[in-house]
């Protein structure tokens, strides 16, 4: 196996508020060019992490290096390399997309064809629609256009599939897939397993602010199983979302 | 294999070149404007309202004024003064009466003021005496500030007439004059508190600036850029009111364009000081439905009590500080002066200097309480 050269490595990342630690001591790396999956329930501190990386919040404790930027010398550097998709994120109110594209290339300071970023995501018959008038999967397609703008070497998508159909879903996977084969670290926090499963090269579950497990999902998988694991259930050969799929169709509808 | 090769255009080449705050100000400032301009309160606030007003005012006003000026029997009609009034297409001129007919008239205010010029003894320069009545005040006061005007002009220089007034103390604007620069400067308290308030708490709220803080954009250029966004959308409200209320009302611009440019200077200082109202608000709701009532709070005293519609001469004495404390009492203050009386930013200096002090406070309190997440 060839040796992984780390972007992102984050040693005993410790955030407190108040009296409630969020983060107890992190510690992981992420390798280039793939796609780092951070699972675990809600309130788990997946977002707070990602944030700390994303150079958005300000940690307790802890070292964070991003391509050789250290978050607290070097934020400035970081926000220049990185892509960001956050959680539940609204855009510029009364704008169309080609417009809001036009604004985040000046924040970027970046020089790029709006048209073009949104062909990426295939949005280009809505150009001059509103981000509100889209539907889920659209908005979260435009989401992702956002964090290409700048070219970046790592983007970090915050549940972007959370409330998508299966067809939006298996959409955005491919999308993922494609910036990660561009040449782009991905990483992207998630609820769903089989999400993770299919997209993830590595995955670490946090619990409680801590990693309880870090692995390939093979090896996760393959460790469970050897450990006398079983499923209450015989496994059928298809799911009822493979059901679904093959009773709606593949194709994927607005 | 050592080193993957990317197989699209790195993205050091952006990190290492300058990046450039200037062009992210105004990236932002070019989303705001046009995010302002779809925006259907702001149009409303902003154009709408103001322009309802002076309409209201501008046919109650009863359109073109005029003056009837008479003659003192006896007086030197030849003479420049005598036909420059003549010439504003304002004054009519009232002779061959006797001197008891006119004192009736001019008690009753059907003229407006009487005038009397001779040639000064030994001189060239005219001597022009003005008697105005208390019945007929602003129109008087119209008078006063047209041959204010007419002396202004250099062809008539004191050397060759002077003027000799018998004042009257009263009001000195006719409707739309008085209306216009009240109508503009609450445009310009609702543009800055509303639009600012509401902008950045949704923002705020929606995650926008979360959003733009992943970002190498400074705090200061969203600011800035929201700043200049809303000001030149206030500034070309401005300009909108006062060319309609120049054009279709005859609202009086003393020194024409000068006069505009002056004015607009003002309303920038106004939306600054206003916005930093907006900042606070912005600060201190807690949701979108709390804004409008915080914002009545600041917006509606100001807008009944600073001389909006009504003289502030006109309020009880008790109630006149009050007045003399806002903001906007200033800025209308400012905007009358200069529009009309033809006065300089430097002649309105003391209402600039309290703006500014206004100023200085709000935004010593928006830096405290305001909130970017």
């Amino acid at each position: 196996m060839e040796t992984k050269k780390a972007i992102i490595s984050v040693k005993d990342l410790v955030k407190k508020y108040d009296d409630f630690v969020a983060v107890q001591g992190l510690s992981f790396e992420v390798y280039e060019h793939e796609i780092f999956g951070l699972l675990g329930p809600n309130g788990a501190g997946k977002t707070t992490t990602l944030e700390i990386i994303e150079t958005l919040r300000a940690k307790t404790s802890g070292d964070i290096i991003v391509d050789g930027f250290s978050v607290d010398k070097h934020a400035q550097n970081i926000k220049q390399i990185i892509g960001v998709q956050l959680q539940a994120a609204g855009y510029y109110p009364n704008l169309n997309l080609v417009e809001l594209i036009e604004l985040f290339a000046g924040l970027y300071g970046a020089d790029i064809k709006p048209m073009e970023m949104l062909e990426k995501v295939n949005l280009q018959d809505k150009a001059k629609a509103k981000y509100k008038a889209l539907s889920g999967g659209q908005k979260q397609r435009f989401s992702i256009a956002t964090t290409l703008i700048n070219q970046p070497k790592i983007i970090f998508l915050d549940e972007p599939t959370t409330g998508l159909d299966p067809q939006a879903r298996r959409n955005l996977w491919d999308l993922i897939i494609e910036i990660r084969n561009a040449g782009t670290t991905v990483v992207i926090t998630t609820h769903y397993m089989d999400e993770a499963e299919q997209l993830c090269d590595r995955v670490a579950f946090v619990e409680r602010g801590q990693i309880i497990a870090l692995d390939t999902p093979d090896n996760l998988i393959d460790k469970l199983v050897s450990s006398g694991f079983e499923r209450k259930k015989e496994v059928k050969k298809a799911n009822l979302e493979d059901v679904f799929i093959n009773l709606t169709g593949r194709e994927w509808r607005e | 294999m050592q080193k993957d090769i990317q197989d699209q255009p790195s993205g050091s080449t952006l990190a290492a070149g300058g990046y450039s705050h200037t062009k992210a100000t105004l990236a932002l400032a070019k989303a705001s404007f046009r995010s302002i301009m779809r925006s259907p309160s702001a149009v409303v606030f902003t154009l709408a309202f103001p322009l309802i007003f002076i309409l209201v005012f501008g046919f109650l006003g009863g359109g073109g004024t005029r003056i009837d000026v008479g003659v003192t029997p006896g007086s030197d009609v030849h003479n420049p003064v005598i036909g420059m009034l003549e010439k504003t297409g304002m004054i009519r001129l009232v002779k061959d009466k006797s001197k008891a007919e006119f004192d009736k008239l001019l008690e009753k205010g059907n003229v407006d003021a009487m005038i009397d010029v001779h040639r000064k003894v030994n001189s060239a320069a005219y001597s022009v005496n003005v008697v105005y009545t208390s019945a007929s005040r602003d129109k008087g006061g119209i008078l006063k500030s047209v041959l204010n005007n007419v002396f202004y002009d250099k062809t008539l220089k004191p050397t060759v007439a002077e003027i000799k007034e018998s004042t009257i103390t009263g009001r000195e604007y006719k409707t739309i004059d008085f209306i216009l620069p009240g109508q503009l400067g609450f445009s310009l308290l609702s543009t800055g508190v509303f639009g600012t308030a509401f902008v950045f708490l949704s923002l705020r709220q929606t995650l926008v600036i979360k959003r733009f803080f992943a970002t190498p954009v400074k705090r200061s250029s969203i600011v800035i850029g929201e700043g200049i966004a809303r000001i030149g959308f206030a500034l070309i409200g401005a300009l909108f009111i006062i060319l309609i209320g120049h054009f279709f009302f005859g609202f009086t611009l003393v020194h024409g364009t000068l006069t505009v440019v002056n004015m607009l200077l003002l309303a920038t200082l106004g939306v600054i000081v206003f916005m930093g109202f907006g900042f606070i608000i912005s600060g201190i709701a807690k949701n979108e439905s709390m804004v409008p009532p915080i914002s009545n709070i600041i917006t509606l005293p100001q807008f009944l009590l600073s001389g909006t519609f009504f003289s502030i001469e006109a309020f009880p004495n008790w109630l006149q500080p009050i007045s003399r404390a806002l903001p906007l009492t200033y800025l209308n203050d400012a905007m009358r002066k200069v529009a009309f009386e033809g006065l300089g930013l430097w002649d309105v200096k003391f209402q600039i200097m309290i703006l500014l002090l206004w100023g200085i406070g709000i935004y010593a309190v928006a830096v405290k309480v305001f909130k970017w997440e």
